[in-house]
């Protein structure tokens, strides 16, 4: 790639909203396992008692197998939202994008 | 060549069977041949070895021994991640400690898994519009190719080995208690087929081998959980107070136990469990299997979807082993003292097995454990070859100027060699506590390879010289905490008091990887230094779009 290449490709306004939305995007998601994880983690460290606690007293169900449950599922859930909006809105910008280079190259 | 060493393999099949058979004849350890597993694991193994040999015909050039030539879809391949992290210390091992604390066994799941949200967002697709055949292709990219490929085939191997310790051992005893074979036999009959999987087969048999056992896994795993919850009359509850009657730690089995008992420990375990997770190189290599990022992230949902599923799973199943296993009126699964099980702790999957299904259903969840530790190390293998011929013969040390039949000589000779280090190592380590060794490889992982695999990504001011010192730094201080720390220092050495008190020092290792990484780079004012960060803007149109990749539209 040449210099004037990435400068073309840098000054593209779908490729700066690509980049943009992108990693605005994956660092949200990032960093909302990272609180969910280590909220988590901190809860077993300082309070293993919160999460041993019965969720009713005629059950023998504790209140950390159903969040230990959700955190899988919200682990794959957010896979899913990242793989949804990837697949529609940032790969369309990136047809975009090829699409303004090809012009640009004729 | 293929056919003779499949003539072999019968021959050495038909020899164990015989000596199985004069066993069982003689009456002495009959109760310990098991005839059901010894067909299973046959079907698989010739099923398999058939995959191999049209995997073969397939397999001409280095793309093919890598990646497969990149064809495989992102669902396929999502299986076979899946299948790589469901390996028997997945299988047996969480399931075991489920059985044996409760609760905490889920602590180390959730650990596991919260890794692969990461990997999506942040290494997935950067890996695949990057990379070529291993990671260090996307950490080599713009900086020095001989240092940071050395650094990175050290991590990948170090990782590697630790990992085949862990499995071969774990496959030794297993085999040695399911199928009645001496552990050498056992190790050795690992060590041959692994070879033969990834010598001839390449990523394409690796991969189907690996699809296979994840599909028979996910399959046993789901009926064993479905016995369990109708024994229970498809109430939790009643699993889990018929559990709580049973096991000797009572409603402790409940609630968080001793397991992370101070913070530092339970924050240093899940951050290794979380980054190791982004830097064990056979999982990231699979990222280079599929065509474009598209299916890169199609993998990790796949994946992430499995491996979750998988893990619930292994919770029911631990609860339904202290029920059906611990809770047998008979006490036929437990050892002569009435305590532990037979065999081993992490047997309580396998017991459970017969406990729902008899003696075929065990044949099956043997033969599958068998399969998953054949998977498993053939994946190891692969990336330890890859990194040894791509890595250090091909670029490093050729500079990238070496033909490919060339290079994938070296790669074979490179299985063979792995695969005969890790027969060794498996003998070797027989009676050795190898518990560490699968939490020193995440260390190192999370400490040595990751670092530097983010920091290249991501950071336009990385150069050579941080990467380098960086990533040695995180890989000296992980070997060198968990030595001195209470499982190597204490429990192994033999020493009174551990030097570092915590178990787990990715807390310590990691931030100070990525602070030297850091920061060597700026403090660096060579012209090298100047390159590498000119060149990251190409670097990163690339990582964003694919421009240039393999497969994509080369402008």
């Amino acid at each position: 790639m040449t210099k004037e290449q990435v400068l073309e490709i840098k000054n593209n306004p779908n490729y700066q909203k690509l980049v943009g939305t992108r990693s605005k995007f994956a660092w949200t998601l990032t960093i909302m396992i990272l609180v969910v994880y280590y909220a988590f983690i901190l809860l077993i460290a300082f309070s293993p008692e919160t999460l041993g606690a019965k969720v009713s007293p005629d059950h023998m169900m504790t209140v950390g197998i159903p969040v230990g449950i959700a955190i899988i599922v919200f682990a794959f859930a957010l896979t899913g939202i990242y793989v949804k909006r990837a697949n529609s809105e940032f790969d369309g910008l990136l047809i975009d994008l090829k699409n303004d280079l090809e012009k640009g190259m004729k | 060549m293929l056919s003779r060493f499949l003539s072999l393999f019968i021959i050495a099949g038909l020899t164990v069977a015989m000596a199985a058979g004069a066993d069982l004849g003689a009456g002495t350890k009959a109760e310990e041949i098991n005839v059901p597993a010894i067909i299973m694991f046959f079907l698989f193994v010739s099923g398999t070895l058939g995959i191999t040999y049209w995997a073969s015909k397939r397999t001409k050039s280095a793309k093919d021994f890598y990646t497969a030539g990149g064809g495989i879809t992102g669902t396929q391949n999502g299986t076979a991640i899946a299948g790589d992290y469901m390996s028997a210390a997945s299988f047996l091992g969480i399931t075991g400690m489920v059985y044996l604390k409760g609760y905490d066994g889920l602590i180390f799941s959730i650990g596991f898994l919260v890794g692969w949200p990461v990997i999506l967002f942040m290494i997935s697709e950067q890996l695949r519009n990057l990379g070529k055949y291993t990671f260090a292709d996307v950490t080599a990219y713009r900086l020095k190719q001989k240092q940071v490929r050395i650094l990175a085939a050290s991590g990948s191997i170090a990782v590697v080995i630790l990992y085949l310790i862990a499995q071969m051992v774990g496959a030794g005893k297993l085999i040695e208690i399911l199928f009645g074979l001496d552990y050498e036999i056992a190790v050795v009959l690992v060590g041959a087929l692994m070879i033969a999987y990834v010598a001839f087969g390449g990523m394409l048999a690796t991969t189907w081998v690996q699809i296979i056992k994840a599909v028979l896994l996910l399959l046993g795993t789901t009926f064993m959980s479905l016995m369990v919850m109708n024994e229970v009359g498809f109430s939790f509850d009643t699993l889990f107070t018929k559990a709580v009657e049973i096991h000797s730690k009572g409603i402790d089995i409940m609630s968080p136990g001793g397991l992370v008992s101070d913070p530092i420990s339970a924050i240093s375990l899940g951050i290794a469990l979380m980054f190791g997770t982004a830097g064990l190189p056979h999982i990231l290599m699979r990222f280079f299997t599929v065509s474009d990022a598209k299916e890169a992230r199609k993998s990790v949902f796949v994946a992430t979807g499995l491996i979750g599923y998988f893990y619930v799973l292994t919770f029911i199943m631990g609860f339904g082993a202290i029920v059906l296993v611990l809770g047998d009126p008979t006490g036929q699964y437990l050892a002569a003292d009435g305590v532990t099980l037979k065999g081993m702790n992490n047997m309580a999957a396998v017991w459970l097995a017969q406990a729902v299904g008899g003696d075929y259903f065990l044949g099956f969840i043997s033969a599958v454990a068998f399969a998953t530790i054949l998977a498993v190390v053939s994946g190891l293998t692969l990336a330890g070859a890859s990194a040894i011929s791509h890595d250090l013969y091909a670029n490093a040390f050729a500079k990238g100027k070496v033909d490919e039949k060339k290079e994938m000589k070296v790669s074979k000779m490179a299985t063979v060699a792995i695969g005969i280090a890790a027969i060794f190592f498996g003998i070797a380590f027989e009676k050795q506590n190898i518990a560490f060794v699968v939490a020193l490889a995440f260390t190192i992982a999370a400490s040595a390879n990751f670092p530097v695999l983010f920091m290249s990504i991501f950071w336009k001011k990385l150069t050579t010289r941080g990467a380098v010192i960086g990533g040695y730094i995180g890989l000296i201080s992980a070997l060198v905490l968990v030595i001195l720390g209470p499982v190597v220092w204490t429990s192994i050495l033999g020493n009174a008091e551990p030097i570092v008190p915590y178990k787990f020092p990715a807390i310590f290792s990691v931030p100070l990887a990525f602070i030297a990484i850091w920061f060597f780079s700026i403090t660096d004012k060579s012209d090298d230094a100047q390159r590498c960060i000119d060149e990251f803007d190409a670097q990163d149109i690339r990582c964003q779009t694919g421009i240039g990749a393999d497969g994509a539209v080369d402008h």
